[in-house]
């Protein structure tokens, strides 16, 4: 583009170069504008890290103490400091269910995937879309059976079946991404190293998974996320023993007195594994959102 | 050009010959390895759903089970006559479509600042996606607390620091979420679902052709035409998924309504209303009507959805 500019600028130099300056005054603006409103739009977040590192007297002024001493305190409290309940059985229940979750989605969904890209079944878009049209089904519509499933086999309460629901709500979004990526592996080579005789694993070891490595990677975060932040099946399905972060979360804002810093640090706390793995994978973020439509 | 493109892919697939037993081997050994998915969703997602559509038939309340009987479509006919059941459609549709138009207006508008070269571009992007990025729970509490806290919430605050910059005696400090409680929640699920417009959006903008942008640029197009007559058009299909995807997702939102206003004052959308039917009022029948009526209404939604999601995803294997 700078090729094209200097041509045409030598043929009629002094418009041209009025023009390009404006242009250049104009995206400059521009960016500033973008810094603007992207500060502008984050503000709630910043508030929140800020507030939680305030003294909660300071947290609940009006107007907002802005330059008041920054504190430990709101974290201290939410991890039990003050002899309230510590926040670590839940957070290690939402890592637990999250984690083993993740890893049951991956083990399912690479397998399908590589059935649905590299050695294709007949009708394979018609699985595909099959796959999708579950993840389309409201969480509400199996809450109540689920409930009374694990009501009648021992099950409320238990981590395990979260495992399990979180694979089912992650499946079809991990089917999806993973086909994208696996079909990104050219046959070829997969076939080429098939003749010289290298079996499944060999070539899944050293043909498949240097291209569609990071694909994977990002499926696993995204899948993480999304069980990381669910909420309404961990209300309904645990109790005292699972409970998770979110839950967490809900029950902790009934203690009397101040309690917004310390809640801003919880929500800090909670958020921050999410915000680790989601600038981590952000290249693949839309991608994984959008089932792969979007590359 | 669409059109030509998705009528060519769709030729019906050549109909299967009598395999032999050595193809059908090989046919079973190609699908392996999709089973074991296939037979975990069926069983975890679409068996549950089954049983929902048979509860949904009987009158049962758990605190009598007793008296659980088979009313056939009766349920349904109390989810569309009962007074709160009703409301609570409405406020699913209301908050589902306000919530997704605007955070795609803006999400578009954002799109557009981020589709250009400036200093400390990723940066601002990652400031962009926080929201998204932000548990949602703890999102609603943030809004809730920090942000519509009568008292001390930073909005409030806000206002009395105009107040005082201005010289004004006593500014408003309104009570945001018991005066407009369902803003109060659009307001805060805006914030957290523009990123992803954004992000889908800006993957188009960057899709767009950069031969044809040029060219119009060099015949003396103002981006006012080419926005409207080149970049519109091209966006077209990820405005549509954009829109699509939020809908499927924002219609089943729970944890706004439950963390920000518990569905009190008129906020009770269908899931909500779900929950609290069978979670606090027992009423396992009529729940599973409700829950049939959001599924209704997602798969209304979802057909849309799943057509475009199609034509992209046909395109990229045309293309491929």
């Amino acid at each position: 583009m700078s090729a094209s500019t200097a041509t045409s600028a030598s043929v009629n130099a002094p418009t041209h170069n009025a023009a390009t300056r404006r242009a250049r005054r104009r995206s400059a603006t521009l960016g500033v504008v973008a810094w603007v409103v992207g500060i502008g739009f984050c503000l709630p977040a910043l508030w929140m890290v800020l507030t939680s590192f305030h003294a909660e007297a300071d947290a609940a002024t009006n107007p907002p103490s802005l330059a008041a001493a920054l504190t430990l305190d709101g974290y201290r409290t939410f991890f039990g400091g003050g002899g309230g309940p510590t926040p670590w059985p839940p957070l290690v229940n939402s890592l637990a269910a999250s984690f083993f979750s993740t890893v049951l989605v991956l083990l399912l969904a690479l397998p399908a995937a590589y059935a649905l890209s590299i050695r294709r079944v007949r009708k394979w878009t018609d699985v595909m879309f099959f796959f999708l049209s579950t993840k389309m089904l409201p969480v509400v519509a199996g809450l109540l059976p689920v409930y009374l499933f694990a009501k009648n086999t021992g099950l409320l309460d238990n981590i395990w079946l979260l495992v399990l629901l979180y694979t089912s709500m992650n499946l079809p979004i991990a089917v999806w991404m993973m086909q994208s990526f696996l079909a990104d592996v050219p046959v070829s080579i997969i076939e080429a190293a098939q003749v010289d005789g290298a079996r499944l694993p060999t070539v899944l070891r050293r043909v498949v998974a240097p291209v569609a490595g990071p694909g994977i990677a990002a499926t696993a975060l995204i899948c993480f996320i999304f069980s990381w932040n669910e909420l309404l099946f961990a209300r309904v399905l645990t109790g005292v023993v699972a409970g998770t972060a979110p839950v967490h979360l809900t029950t902790f804002v009934t203690s009397q007195g101040l309690f917004l810093a310390q809640l801003c640090a919880a929500s800090v706390v909670v958020s921050l594994p999410v915000l680790v793995a989601g600038y981590a994978a952000q290249d693949k973020l839309v991608q994984g959102l959008s089932l792969g439509a979007v590359k | 050009m669409t059109v030509t493109a998705t009528r060519e892919t769709t030729s019906p697939p050549v109909p299967a010959r009598k395999a032999g037993g050595g193809n059908r081997r090989r046919a079973w050994a190609t699908r392996a390895p999709l089973l074991p998915a296939l037979i975990f969703l069926i069983a975890v997602t679409q068996l549950p759903f089954v049983a929902t559509l048979v509860i949904s038939l009987f009158d049962w309340n758990s605190l009598k089970p007793e008296k659980r009987h088979f009313t056939g479509l009766s349920n349904y006919a109390s989810v569309f006559t009962d007074e709160a059941l009703r409301e609570s459609v409405v406020t699913t549709v209301v908050l589902t479509a306000s919530v997704v138009i605007v955070s795609v207006v803006l999400g578009l508008v954002l799109a557009l600042l981020l589709d250009r070269a400036f200093f400390g571009r990723g940066f601002v992007r990652t400031l962009l996606i926080t929201p998204f990025l932000l548990v949602p729970v703890s999102a609603a509490l943030l809004w809730k607390h920090a942000l519509y806290n009568p008292e001390y919430g930073l909005f409030n605050g806000a206002l009395t620091w105009f107040g005082e910059l201005l010289g004004i005696e006593s500014v408003a400090q309104p009570e945001w979420t018991s005066e407009m409680p369902l803003i109060a929640i659009e307001a805060s699920l805006v914030w957290q679902w523009t990123p992803f417009m954004m992000l889908i959006l800006l993957a188009g903008l960057q899709s767009r052709p950069a031969e044809i942008m040029e060219a119009a640029r060099l015949d003396g197009a103002g981006p006012w035409q080419m926005f409207r007559h080149l970049t519109l058009p091209h966006l077209r299909r990820y405005l549509e998924l954009g829109i699509l995807l939020g809908s499927v997702y924002i219609v089943q939102n729970f944890d706004a309504v439950f963390t920000i206003t518990s569905g009190g004052l008129g906020t009770a959308n269908l899931p909500y209303t779900v929950y609290e039917t069978f979670y606090r009022a027992h009423e396992y029948g009529l729940a599973s009507a409700a829950g049939v009526v959001v599924v209704i209404g997602t798969i209304i939604i979802a057909t849309f959805a799943l057509r475009v999601v199609s034509s992209l995803f046909r395109e990229e294997a045309g293309r491929a």
